[in-house]
């Protein structure tokens, strides 16, 4: 018998999240299966990962420069990739929180039969949305690249700080929402209402100073509290900006940007998981 | 809510676990939604009815030793499976604790973890995980666990076109090479052909003889009998008797 063998334990407590590091195997595989069941007994399998991004770009774009004019009107250069790089960003976070939101409900099987930190199905829901995200960034950078978009180092590594701030907002949200939906199955529609405001919430159609330009400074700031607001600027920065002139100022530096959208996330992530600790020694018994 | 605490837990030697003042009830009512709420708002407070509970374990204590054997027996409803599942962790008592040493792998039931969509391979591999095995262990193993569910032709095909009984046999096949020190074993032993259950009752003694602790539910009295060496009765969320299995049956049939 090993050391392991003799440690005494309360069984079905866990240290949340500090635990996961001793699941990663796990973690994969569940991520796997989850990739798996929703492609299940499908033609195009994974390619339609790259068919559904492609075809909302280019409605969005038929329907918004091409028929009313917005990219013209808001003198938003090239705006087909503006555009695209902010909905991809929505379409991440909504993916995302959506996913986390129901992991738990989901794995009701596992979770009423057998003990592991809870923690996990909605940590494989996050990935499962990378999974989603990636094809879309694909899809991103050769649409940029072929509108004239040259990268830059800051405008990436700061697209990839926006991208961090967003995903620990989507999981701190969906620990959050994901523990209370065992309750009360309202948080799930709730999901669908808070993924409607964040693509709207966030200059993912409109420039900011569209919004400063009819609300008071106090109500821009609280504006970009948003983590998603920030991420999907970060998105402009380092997918869109290369391709501009260079005239488009953004607003604020971005150190402090990206500074206030991980503080607010994280504390969301805080509430998120004490919430989540708080109730899921009842999850076995209320699902 | 339990203070969770990092100090160290002790146990006396060779206990393995250790069931201290556990009760539990549930509410017999779900939560209510708005629209409820508003009907008992406007509802006299003598026409109102007061959630009720149901007590599933009240003030239960045992203790199991390392190695032991211990059979779970009692009628349907008096708790046994809560019980269990307060052990491996799934619930937590109301008031209480439950303490445990070492490894703990459960089967609350056969194939929890299965995903019909996945082949015979992959299930192996992610339920193993899920009992807690490392990839390594599971690479290891994979072969005496294919031999022993004796469905190698199926190892490829998706899980969802196995009959009940291959089904069984590969959960129970991945769960009893998942070799935890603490092993909970929930009525799985009712579903299978005889050749199979005689297999597996095998495998489970000679487990026992390398000094793994099991709880088992079963209404089963032969496989009882076969195994255990000690079974707890509960009736009415109290443990009525502890004791040799031949006795116990005799009490638990006493007190339908």
């Amino acid at each position: 018998m090993t050391a392991e063998s003799e440690i005494v334990s309360h069984p079905g407590k866990s240290r949340g999240l500090l635990d996961v590091p001793h699941y990663l195997y796990l973690l994969n595989l569940l991520v796997k299966k989850e990739v798996r069941i929703r492609y299940r007994g499908s033609w195009l399998g994974m390619a339609w990962t790259y068919v559904k991004p492609l075809t909302q770009f280019i409605v969005f774009y038929v329907a918004m420069d091409v028929f009313m004019g917005m990219g013209r009107a808001g003198n938003i250069q090239v705006y087909p990739v503006y555009l695209f790089s902010g909905v991809i960003v929505t379409n991440f976070f909504t993916e995302a929180f959506g996913n986390c939101t129901r992991s738990i409900l989901g794995n009701a099987g596992l979770i009423q039969k057998i003990y592991l930190p809870r923690e996990l199905f909605p940590l494989a829901s996050l990935r499962v949305a990378f999974v989603h995200f990636f094809p879309q960034l694909v899809v991103l950078f050769i649409g940029a690249a072929l509108m004239g978009w040259r990268p830059d180092v800051a405008g990436l590594l700061i697209a990839v700080a926006g991208l961090i701030s967003v995903c620990l907002f989507a999981f701190g949200l969906g620990l959050l929402f994901g523990s209370v939906n065992v309750f009360y199955r309202d948080a799930e529609n709730i999901t669908d209402l808070v993924a409607m405001i964040s693509v709207w919430a966030a200059p993912c159609f409109y420039t900011w100073q569209m919004v400063a330009a009819h609300v008071p400074w106090w109500v821009l700031e609280i504006y970009y509290a948003n983590p998603i607001a920030i991420c999907v600027e970060t998105f402009h920065r380092g997918f869109w900006w290369g391709a501009t002139d260079g005239s488009f100022q953004f607003a604020g530096a971005w150190s402090m940007r990206i500074g206030e959208s991980l503080l607010v996330s994280l504390i969301f992530l805080i509430i998120g998981e004490m919430t989540f600790k708080h109730l899921e020694g009842r999850f076995a018994q209320e699902i | 809510m339990k203070k969770q605490t990092n100090s160290k837990l002790t146990l006396p030697d060779n206990v393995a676990i250790q069931v201290r003042n556990v009760c539990k009830h549930f509410s017999l009512r779900a939560n209510s939604s708005i629209k409820e709420l508003i009907i008992k708002l406007f509802t006299p407070k003598s026409k109102r009815h007061n959630n009720q509970e149901f007590h599933a374990l009240d003030d239960i204590s045992f203790t199991i030793n390392q190695g032991e054997t211990v059979g779970l027996i009692g009628v349907n409803g008096s708790g046994k499976s809560t019980m269990l599942k307060m052990i491996s962790g799934v619930m937590q008592p109301d008031s209480g604790e439950v303490l445990i040493r070492g490894k703990i792998a459960g089967l609350i039931e056969v194939g929890a973890g299965f995903a019909s969509e996945l082949t015979g391979r992959e299930n192996v591999y992610l339920n193993g995980a899920i009992l807690g095995l490392s990839e390594q262990q599971i690479n290891e193993r994979y072969d005496d666990i294919v031999a022993f569910s004796g469905i190698e032709k199926f190892m490829d095909t998706e899980v969802k076109f196995y009959s009940s009984g291959m089904f069984l046999r590969l959960a129970f096949a991945v769960a009893v090479y998942s070799n935890p020190d603490i092993f909970l074993i929930d009525e799985i032993l009712a579903v299978g052909d005889e050749t199979f259950q005689h297999k597996c009752i095998e495998r489970l003694k000679e487990q026992q003889k390398h000094g793994q602790t099991m709880v088992i539910v079963s209404h089963s009295e032969d496989q009882i009998k076969a195994l255990c060496s000690r079974c707890i009765v509960l009736a009415h969320s109290h443990v009525i008797f502890d004791g040799e299995p031949e006795e116990a049956f005799k009490v638990m049939r006493k007190n339908l």
